[in-house]
């Protein structure tokens, strides 16, 4: 599966994170990164989503996350849903949720 | 060097000039300076042995005139207007526009009502900043050493302790009155602002060497039992508003529905009746927030079941402890402040609904304040540590947003300090580490209610003994922190620079912590 258009999930609600991946044919992957605890959780959450996204194989992509106070367990489940939606895939079981990212 | 709660405190912290000459100490533990003596510093007052018919002037401008401020003073203003406060805008204009420079605010609280002030701050017009409470812009500009001088906060009693001490000499105090007569004889009550009570100026009034009363509503002479005496007063300005009444009080504080704020202050209410102060005549103090405020609530059935009654309750009063009092379950509500229209509404009609001033109630310098003779103080905290240190000043990201305020006075004072708190807020964990800042120490705080367990401090073997004997379930503080840290991380520690921006003073005027410069988060 291929990062083909851009893919959002999550929303500004406190204790969510609102993802959206972006994708670019090379560079690597530019993260932006708000949160409203980004002094004491900014290096984790930047490291949660750069892990889930190289466990979903996903090489250059423009990364934006504003995050809210969001959990782990919902910044992974952001960043997969962000980028099956990214992939066009639409709602007929063709993606496996909660598979690829442990 | 490291003060009794492990703060390193800096030289420049304690190198820190005060107007008497006082050497600040690192904080020694609770109790530190009892039985030493202070000598009060008295203010330069001017005789008015000529009778003149009012003190009345036509504008804030001419009062400033008047009493000759000048470059490099201290000016005073008090709280009792919270969010919906004109008077320090108004005044600090005034002062700018006279061109008059390098000036100190020695309030009992700042808020969120005061951003132009951190423009006056970044211009370098304002330079140094006393108060109890820091929010808004204020608290941005300050945290990122736009001040001149490191701001001092103190407790609400801390406060009274170093104006009587003279660590402060307020030149020139501003006391917004919701009533006045032509000779500063000031009251709460009336007016179009009623914010109930005047409780924090009082001392303003006796130590200022200038007392300017501001109001939008005069009275006729004498303005009687006044809160502000009119012997204090120099000048009295009226001017057409002093303050926004809606936001002055928060419509009756409404008790909340959320089931984990209900279950924490239901367990908070059970921790007070297995203690031996749970008895005929206890007192009380809580706090306004969600939880606090329902310990209330669930307080009443007990105190039922046992058949007693509340001799007096204290503080920040809110409509549902003079609810209770209503039913005729406490016998005197003595107030230094009041939050909600219920509150202001009930002193105005309530023969047993007493004013204090800041001193009675929390000054640990005078001969025993209210605070002393208290039974049960339940308070709210954006963290506390494995420590049982409190931080309510600093937000997760290291800047000033809070106010110690009552908290560090009656957690010292109470028999009985229960705080009550949720184990996490969002990703935030309340029950840490180590705070942010230490803001009440923790000698001074007894018990820990969480939705996720309770702890004692174990300096507490009574208390300990009275849960246990009551078959109330407490764990060490230490599971509580690993509980939370399970659920959202372990945060990084935060970036600091050298700068230091403000001081913790301990009530007792020895330095409880260091605020410093924040250092901007490195992606």
């Amino acid at each position: 599966m291929e990062l083909k258009a851009v893919g959002t999930a999550g929303t500004l609600e406190s204790s969510d994170v609102m993802i959206t991946l972006e994708p670019r044919d090379s560079g690597g992957i530019d993260l932006t990164l708000e949160s409203s605890v980004l002094n004491q959780y900014g290096r984790q959450i930047k490291a949660e989503v750069l892990a889930s996204l190289e466990r979903l194989g996903v090489k250059n992509a423009k990364v934006i996350v504003n995050d809210h106070g969001a959990l782990d367990c919902t910044i992974k489940a952001r960043v997969e849903c962000a980028f099956y939606r990214g992939c066009g895939c639409d709602m007929d079981g063709r993606f496996d949720w909660g598979g690829v990212i442990r | 060097m490291k003060n009794a709660v492990g703060r390193e405190i800096p030289k420049e912290a304690l190198a820190v000039e005060l107007k008497n000459g006082r050497k600040y100490e690192p904080y020694h533990g609770k109790g530190y300076r009892d039985g030493k003596y202070i000598k009060k510093a008295g203010p330069t007052s001017r005789i008015y042995q000529k009778p003149q018919e009012s003190k009345l002037l036509p504008s804030i401008r001419d009062a400033i005139i008047a009493t000759g401020l000048k470059d490099g003073m201290t000016v005073s203003f008090h709280h009792h207007f919270r969010d919906g406060d004109y008077i320090v805008n108004m005044v600090m204009k005034e002062i700018v526009d006279l061109g008059i420079k390098d000036i100190t605010i020695a309030a009992s609280s700042l808020g969120s009502a005061h951003d132009p002030i951190a423009d006056y701050i970044e211009q370098g017009i304002v330079t140094g900043i006393q108060t109890s409470g820091i929010r808004g812009r204020m608290g941005d500009v300050v945290s990122h050493g736009k001040l001149k001088t490191p701001a001092i906060l103190r407790s609400h009693g801390g406060r009274v302790r170093a104006i009587e001490e003279g660590d402060v000499h307020i030149d020139v105090a501003f006391i917004g009155a919701p009533t006045s007569d032509e000779y500063g004889n000031a009251r709460a009550v009336g007016g179009k602002s009623d914010c109930g009570v005047l409780g924090y100026p009082v001392v303003d009034s006796e130590y200022a060497d200038k007392v300017v009363v501001i109001t939008d509503t005069l009275v006729p002479y004498p303005n009687f039992p006044p809160s502000i005496h009119g012997i204090n007063v120099d000048y009295v300005v009226k001017v057409d508003e002093i303050g926004n009444p809606k936001k002055i009080a928060s419509a009756a504080a409404r008790m909340t529905q959320n089931p984990r704020d209900l279950m924490m202050a239901e367990n908070t209410a059970k921790v007070m009746a297995a203690t031996p102060w749970f008895k005929d005549g206890f007192s009380f103090q809580t706090g306004a927030g969600g939880p606090s405020l329902a310990v209330n609530r669930f307080l009443e059935p007990l105190m039922d079941e046992k058949g007693i009654k509340m001799a007096w309750a204290i503080g920040g009063i809110t409509g549902p402890i003079c609810e209770l009092q209503r039913k005729g379950k406490v016998g005197k509500i003595i107030d230094v402040q009041d939050f909600d229209v219920a509150a202001i509404e009930d002193i105005r009609t309530n023969p047993n609904h007493f004013e204090m001033t800041a001193s009675e109630y929390a000054n640990p310098a005078n001969k025993g304040a209210f605070v002393n003779k208290l039974d049960f103080v339940v308070l709210a905290a954006l963290e506390v540590d494995i420590d049982f240190n409190v931080n309510v000043i600093t937000g997760s990201d290291g800047v000033l947003r809070g106010a110690p305020g009552g908290h560090p006075d009656t957690a010292e004072g109470a028999k009985c300090c229960v705080i009550v708190t949720p184990l996490t807020r969002g990703r935030m964990a309340t029950i840490c580490e180590h705070v942010v800042t230490v803001t009440t120490p923790g000698d001074c705080v007894d018990v820990v209610v969480t939705d996720y367990g309770t702890a004692v401090n174990p300096a507490r073997k009574d208390i300990i003994e009275a849960l246990d004997k009551a078959g109330i379930k407490h764990v060490p503080i230490k599971e509580l922190q690993e509980k939370a840290y399970s659920l959202v991380g372990k945060p990084d520690d935060l970036q600091w620079k050298d700068k230091v921006v403000a001081i913790l003073e301990a009530r007792d005027g020895t330095i409880l912590d260091v605020v410093r410069e924040i250092k901007p988060y490195e992606n």
